[in-house]
């Protein structure tokens, strides 16, 4: 898990981030966000808030975004409430990121399904290419976090960058994937194996298989 | 509505058995009442009566049927109509056990250096409800300290996250500064940035936690609480008379805790009331002192009484009461007073000069807990957070339960939404329409007016207001004056209100006058005159006096004050005054002797039941009945802009707060924005 401790609180920090604002578009969102609640109830608002604010920042720093305290400051003006209160949302969720991460935030799932699929083997892939946990690379393309349990154990091993889960990860198709991540390009989400479409039972259905053709009534065969 | 309510009353009262026995509680009790209704003791640490419930360290696990077969939260369960509660099975043993268990793992085991310890929750209940031992040799979480300003010193590695701390900050303070941040094992308590807690009640989280996480900074490694005489005292920092404990040890006062009063201060206690004990310690006035070419000497009683004596006081002396005096010496002074022939009595000190012949029309109505029901409320000339900082806790629960509140002055952070309708007091006679019309249409309109709007003379005003809106009507007075001199109602009861205010009394230029630790009157208006001042700091009125008798503070002498509300209570002597000092009526008594007239009294007993004779409100405990208001007079007008309000520092309003070095330092942290070291531990 990330260190969950905000950036501190220095001067460069607010030079830098004090006259953060929404960017018009981003505003626009905000205000419909807001409008989804009920009159002073403005502050349910303040997760998706908490995201909107991390994505501006992370196109402002071209990386994933993260939380600066003004930032934090900012939105907790924006919706009226204590900073307190935002700060402790901010801080539940590791979701948002406390402190500055990478243009690819690579959170590598080391609970136990994956990490009995090969996850160690996923860990030692990014070190090989100069990641270290809780660290932004020196080129600024990656951080790479340990995560607990995404819920893709059914594709284990899995690893989520920014947006996207890749699953069924092999050290070799992790290189591919992250290989076409820093040229830029738009690598296919979502399982990695070949044929295998989304969670379905790897190697065909193990179960229900008459039902495979076509509707098939299995209620004769129950007796 | 019409049908809630209906189905509200059909409701019966749940019948649940508790261990056996049944018993009929409240509707909308949960079982952790039922169960102490029932006389059962349940251990507990996030719940409160006064905070939300959170119902997050589990301690209160009860065995209840029908449910779920496993122990339940009892302070988050509701009763329920035929309810099986047991406290008693080897269920709720087990979870107690269990619960005590895991919130020992993290806990530190620091008892004896820990300023908890004695009046820990935790302490006794993990010997009441706890297995004997540990089964944990892990290592320990540790958290940084936390800086929460200079009166909240933290330990939060011994935190078990009850929060309570941010409930009531949230709640009732109604400043969210505290709260948890992270999760899991890394949630700590903490302020935002770990600024200081910046309100006037923020000390009451250290009553609060039910561990040691908060402690007093100020009483840090000072006593056991199993040293300390505890005495029962009233605050004096302002006129709300909360209820207090004095710990003292030998001499000295250690800490002033708040005492539960429903009425008066709940169960909490303004920070000034709390700190600024260790002022009772400084600045003293233990000896006599007589101005001798210029210069204060130190003297002997004899020399002081025969120097007032010198002077003829005879027809010609005042006495001039100070904010934290009680009755019994006001009372004493006046008498001393009438027998010399005069009558020159005044409390007032700065001057001003209200009609006090009707205390209804300066008392505080509606009362402290009456006030939180009201549905319109008019603050005029009130800086209510400084002024009565448990006022305003009442004031957030009346707007939190939909009052609308408008205040007429400058701005002040009311904690709760109120609406600034101008600084002009002439606004009273013009009200806006949207103002009308909400007192209008109120139910229960209430005024509150401070001290700001006396001065400015705005009294005729607001009982006209009074009148035009109906502010008493059946069970119901609105009118208030909200004072904040912990000796004011008293003083007007006893008489102290001379028609023109103390300028009357600069007028009749008295020969001698009586300062009783009157601190805040301008003496140059009292050039010719004999100051005697009785009081016990070297405060004001001490350096503007000639002859300087060194009295007892309230910590040092039995006596009765009267609050806001005309609410008489007693105070308990907790020590001894220090050096030559003495109780304010023996000073007057021998005094009395000294100027060859008699008062009548020569012992305690004998003034006060003088006192309780001459007013026999003073003699019983509870809210004095002042009558009703007097008829407002329909013309009376008021202008003029209410500029600020009389209390420029709240930390640093009496003798007592000025001489505390933890009143100093609050109010150049807090207020003035100093920066302090920490001390090296």
């Amino acid at each position: 898990m990330a260190d969950r401790a905000p950036a501190p609180d220095t001067p460069e920090l607010r030079e830098r981030w004090g006259s953060f604002a929404w960017t018009a578009e981003i505003a626009a969102l905000a205000k419909e966000i807001v409008a989804r609640y009920p009159e002073g109830r403005q502050r349910s608002a303040v997760m998706p808030l908490l995201d909107l604010a991390q994505r501006q920042v992370g196109a402002e720093t071209d990386t994933q975004g993260w939380l600066p305290l003004p930032v934090i400051e900012y939105v907790a003006d924006y919706l009226d409430m204590p900073a307190i209160r935002v700060l402790e949302v901010a801080s539940f969720y590791f979701m948002y990121n406390l402190v500055p991460v990478g243009k690819f935030h690579v959170q590598v799932c080391g609970t136990t399904p994956c990490m009995l699929r090969g996850s160690d083997a996923l860990f030692e892939t990014c070190k090989a290419r100069g990641m270290r946990k809780g660290h932004v690379s020196e080129d600024g393309l990656w951080t790479l976090t340990e995560v607990e349990c995404m819920g893709n154990c059914a594709t284990a091993p899995m690893v989520q960058i920014n947006d996207d889960n890749f699953e069924d990860l092999t050290p070799e198709r992790l290189d591919t994937v992250l290989d076409a991540l820093a040229k830029g390009q738009n690598p296919k989400a979502g399982t990695q194996e070949p044929g295998r479409h989304t969670s379905e039972p790897s190697g065909g259905p193990t179960t229900l298989t008459d039902m495979v053709e076509e509707n098939h009534d299995y209620r004769d065969e129950w007796a | 509505m019409a049908m809630k309510a209906a189905r509200k009353r059909v409701k019966t009262m749940p019948k649940v058995t508790v261990d056996g026995q049944e018993i009929e509680v409240p509707d909308g009790a949960t079982v952790l009442q039922a169960c102490e209704l029932a006389g059962k003791e349940i251990p507990r640490f996030c719940y409160h009566e006064r905070l939300s419930i959170a119902g997050n360290c589990r301690m209160c696990l009860v065995e209840v049927k029908p449910g779920p077969p496993k122990p339940q939260a009892s302070c988050a369960l509701p009763a329920t109509d035929g309810q099986e509660i047991r406290t008693d099975s080897e269920m709720v043993k087990t979870a107690r056990e269990g619960v005590m268990e895991f919130l020992l793992i993290n806990h530190p085991l620091d008892c004896p250096i820990c300023d908890q310890g004695g009046e820990c929750d935790l302490q006794d209940q993990s010997v009441a409800y706890g297995r004997g031992g540990s089964r944990y040799d892990e290592n320990k979480r540790a958290v940084t300290e936390k800086y929460m300003g200079p009166l909240i010193k933290t330990v939060m590695t011994r935190c078990i996250h009850c929060t309570r701390c941010v409930r009531f900050s949230e709640e009732i303070a109604g400043v969210d500064e505290i709260g948890a941040i992270g999760r899991g094992e890394d949630m700590q308590i903490t302020t935002y940035l770990e600024q200081a807690a910046e309100h006037e009640l923020s000390a009451n989280v250290i009553d609060l936690c039910p561990v040691g996480a908060l402690t007093s900074r100020p009483y840090a490694f000072e006593a056991r609480p199993w040293e300390l005489k505890k005495t029962h005292s009233i605050d004096v920092s302002d006129a709300v008379g909360a209820n207090i404990r004095l710990d003292s040890r030998g001499r000295e006062v250690m800490r002033a805790l708040p005492r539960n009063n429903d009425d008066v201060n709940e169960e909490w206690l303004s920070d000034k009331g709390r700190y600024m004990v260790d002022g009772l310690g400084k600045r003293r006035l233990d000896r006599v002192f007589i101005r001798k070419g210029g210069k204060l000497q130190p003297a002997d009683w004899d020399s002081a009484f025969k120097a007032i004596a010198k002077s003829r006081p005879q027809g010609s002396i005042a006495a001039i009461a100070g904010d934290l005096v009680d009755c019994e010496t006001m009372f004493a002074a006046s008498t001393l007073v009438k027998a010399l022939g005069s009558d020159l009595l005044e409390g007032r000190q700065t001057g001003m000069d209200y009609a006090a012949d009707n205390l209804a029309a300066v008392a505080f109505n509606s009362t402290f807990a009456g006030i939180e029901t009201a549905d319109a409320i008019l603050i005029v000339g009130s800086h209510v957070r400084w002024e009565a900082p448990l006022v305003n806790v009442r004031l957030r629960k009346a707007a939190k339960r939909g009052a609308k509140i408008f205040v007429v002055g400058p701005f002040w952070d009311t904690t709760y939404p109120a609406h600034f309708i101008g600084d002009d007091v002439s606004v009273l006679d013009n009200l806006p329409d949207e103002v009308a019309d909400v007192f209008e249409g109120a139910e229960r309109p209430a005024i509150i007016m401070g001290g700001a709007a006396l001065a400015q003379g705005a009294l005729g005003a607001g009982l006209a207001f009074a009148a035009q809106f109906k502010l008493t009507r059946d069970g119901w007075n609105g009118f208030n004056v909200l004072h904040f001199s912990a000796a004011r109602m008293g003083g007007l009861m006893l008489g102290y209100a001379q028609k023109g205010g103390i300028a009357d009394i600069a007028a009749a230029a008295p020969k001698v006058v009586l300062a009783l630790g009157a601190d805040e009157v301008d003496w140059s208006q009292f050039g010719g005159s004999l100051k005697v001042y009785i009081g016990h700091h070297g405060d004001k009125g001490a350096h503007a006096a000639d002859i300087i008798l060194p009295a007892a503070s309230f910590a040092e002498k039995d006596g009765t004050y009267v609050n806001t509300e005309g609410r008489v209570q007693f105070a308990e002597k907790a020590v001894f005054a220090p050096g030559d000092a003495r109780e304010d009526w023996t000073i007057l008594r021998a005094l009395a002797d000294a100027l060859k007239v008699s008062v009548g009294f020569d012992s305690f007993a004998e003034l006060q039941s003088a006192m309780i004779a001459a007013v026999p409100a003073l003699g019983e405990e509870g809210l004095a009945d002042y009558g009703t208001l007097p008829k407002a007079d329909g013309n009376a007008t008021v202008d003029g802009a209410i500029s600020a309000y009389p209390i420029k520092d709240f930390y640093l309003t009496n003798a007592i707060a000025r001489a505390s070095e933890v009143m100093q330092r609050c109010s150049a942290e807090l207020l003035h924005g100093g920066e302090f070291a920490e001390a090296a531990e």
